[in-house]
């Protein structure tokens, strides 16, 4: 007798689990040759609601970890990858990606996330200073994580496109909920699973799946997200989250043309996401009298 | 010519099956609460808190602070209710009832050796009547849960008479702690001993026992009213604590309320909510009722 293959059931990743839409809604993914390879969940505004209140929550404990840690843990993602590399050039062939092309943008992800490992304590020395002032003030600049990032995650890219948005964002202590490609979206849940066997803490990461038509405008109303990271050319979309965002001053980043390069590298993109916190703290008058120190 | 005195009979007291409570509870959780009519719960739910700080590190700035929350929840939204009382420890009764002059809002206050309980009579006479004089209208008391457990009922009797007797006109408020009482049944018993002792609400727990109030216990007692009510006549009001912040658990009580008791027990006078950090939730969502965008915690006062 043949065997039936069991199929896997693609779900959303929010604070740690893999629940289904709570709105019950899916979509089906077809190869090329119009074949339904998969269902894909419909994520709904109540399960974006779900997975910031997810990620609000995980912020205190992820921003606060070591960040030699963080990049220990970032690592420990590219080394999961690295074990499920035929996996996802499997799934990116089932999403009409030619073979050789597919290869090298699992590699290109692999290494992204290593390279962003390697920033994470590193980019704060980069963007830190020491100011001269006037006043017998220590005064000092540092950069802090903005804190949960709405990410629309790029179209056409079902892997890279993913990591090269998130690496830099988490590299920096944020939060984030993640928008995956709604006509590639299987990278994305099993890049979940990866990510949930990487010790990295339950809702730092939310990825949902479905339409950026529908959430765009959920995603930039939302008064708990901090920041939205949009990585798509849609002109309307982009306007709409520009103004929404103006409600609690969100900060917006549209990624049009930068990520759609595979190799879009760079510690700037983490300091997109860094708020500079500056102190002053007072110190006794070292110029004209005999200091303590 | 005084009321005839009742006695609890526990021949009479059912015993609780734990399965069927826990899925009836459960059940209450499946209704649809959407629009105008959340909106409303949600302003019931408001109106129903009693706001609480009972700590060690509570300071007078503290209370005021609260204080002043109990009777300005948001100001931004016009209409809001206030919360039905602030609840805090003796010493703060005073503090509390001065900031509260001219306003709807009560002042409740734990007493008897809260929250363990564990003092003398004495003692325990000596703390609500320091209360009551203060100006304390509701006392939130403990019973000994220790002599509880031992089965001297007669003495949590006596003790709870003796309490509603010293509170004069001030309402009693009998914290079982259930998250001591280990079993449904102890706290089926106890509401009986509360109720026909004089209590005027019953109520689950200190807040500093974990498990607090849940749905099961909640109806327990909630059925235990019910049953009083029909052989007395005298209506006992209800207040779970601890435990309840999110505004979806807090109507779901409500859904329980009204389909245990029926809407006589859907007001302030009835019902309590003892919480700190629901009262904020629950403003999140009214607000995301009333301007369509969900909101962030950053935009409400902390205390």
């Amino acid at each position: 007798m043949p065997r039936i293959e069991i199929q896997k059931t693609y779900k959303i990743f929010i604070n740690g689990q893999f629940p289904r839409t709570e709105s019950g809604r899916y979509y089906p993914l077809k190869n090329k040759k119009g074949d339904v390879i998969a269902n894909i969940c419909l994520s709904s505004r109540k399960d974006f609601r779900n997975a910031v209140v997810a990620a609000r929550g995980a912020f205190g404990g992820w921003s606060g970890r070591a960040a030699f840690n963080r990049s220990q843990i970032l690592y420990r993602i590219a080394e999961m990858m690295e074990g499920r590399k035929e996996q996802f050039i499997a799934e990116l062939v089932a999403q009409n990606t030619p073979v050789k092309a597919a290869k090298h943008e699992v590699e290109e992800a692999i290494d992204t996330m290593v390279y962003y490992a390697g920033w994470c304590d590193k980019y704060q020395a980069l963007f830190s200073s020491v100011n001269p002032v006037a006043s017998s003030h220590y005064n000092f600049s540092v950069p802090e994580p903005t804190g949960v990032v709405a990410i629309i995650a790029s179209e056409y890219l079902s892997l890279i496109g993913l990591v090269s948005a998130i690496a830099p964002v988490i590299a920096g202590g944020n939060t984030c909920v993640v928008l995956a490609s709604e006509s590639m979206p299987l990278c994305a849940v099993t890049f979940a699973e990866v990510l949930n066997t990487s010790d990295l803490s339950a809702g730092v990461v939310n990825i949902l799946t479905g339409k950026s038509e529908e959430l765009h405008t959920h995603f930039s109303t939302h008064l708990d997200v901090n920041a939205i990271l949009y990585c798509r050319n849609n002109k309307s979309e982009i306007k709409t989250i520009k103004e929404n965002a103006s409600l609690n001053v969100k900060r917006v980043f549209v990624y049009e043309n930068d990520l759609k390069l595979i190799k879009a590298q760079g510690p700037y993109f983490i300091f997109d996401f860094q708020e500079i916190k500056t102190t002053w703290h007072p110190i006794e008058n070292i110029g004209s009298s005999k200091g303590g120190y | 010519m005084s009321a005839p005195i009742i006695l609890p009979d526990f021949r009479n007291t059912p015993t609780i099956d734990q399965v069927g409570v826990e899925e009836r509870a459960a059940r209450f959780t499946t209704r649809s609460i959407k629009k105008s009519s959340k909106l409303q719960g949600l302003s019931m739910a408001l109106n129903m808190i009693d706001l609480t700080t009972l700590e060690g590190k509570d300071t007078e700035g503290k209370v005021k602070q609260m204080c002043y929350k109990a009777a300005h929840l948001h100001d931004v939204i016009p209409g809001l209710p206030t919360v039905a009382a602030v609840c805090v420890y003796p010493s703060m009764v005073k503090i509390a009832k001065d900031a509260l002059k001219g306003t709807n809002v009560k002042v409740a206050s734990v007493a008897t050796a809260f929250p363990s309980g564990q003092s003398s009579h004495e003692v325990k006479i000596t703390d609500t009547k320091f209360a009551v004089a203060n100006g304390a209208d509701e006392i939130d008391m403990v019973i000994s849960r220790g002599e509880f457990l031992s089965g001297n009922y007669n003495f949590v009797f006596d003790e709870i008479a003796s309490i509603k007797e010293a509170c004069g006109k001030a309402r009693l408020k009998v914290i079982f702690e259930t998250g001591e009482l280990s079993t449904l049944d102890n706290v089926r018993r106890a509401s009986e001993i509360a109720m026909y002792a004089g209590a005027d609400f019953i109520k689950t727990s200190t807040g500093k026992i974990s498990p607090a109030a849940t749905m099961p216990v909640t109806l327990v007692m909630l059925e235990a009213i019910r049953d009083y009510y029909y052989k007395t006549g005298r209506m006992v009001g209800m207040k779970p604590a601890g435990g309840i912040s999110t505004a979806k658990s807090a109507l779901h009580y409500l859904v329980m309320l009204r389909e245990t008791l029926g809407g006589a027990w859907l007001s302030n006078e009835w019902f309590r909510f003892g919480a700190s950090s629901l009262a904020n939730d629950v403003l999140m969502q009214i607000a995301k009722e009333t301007t369509g965008v969900y909101q962030s915690i950053d935009y409400f006062s902390k205390d």
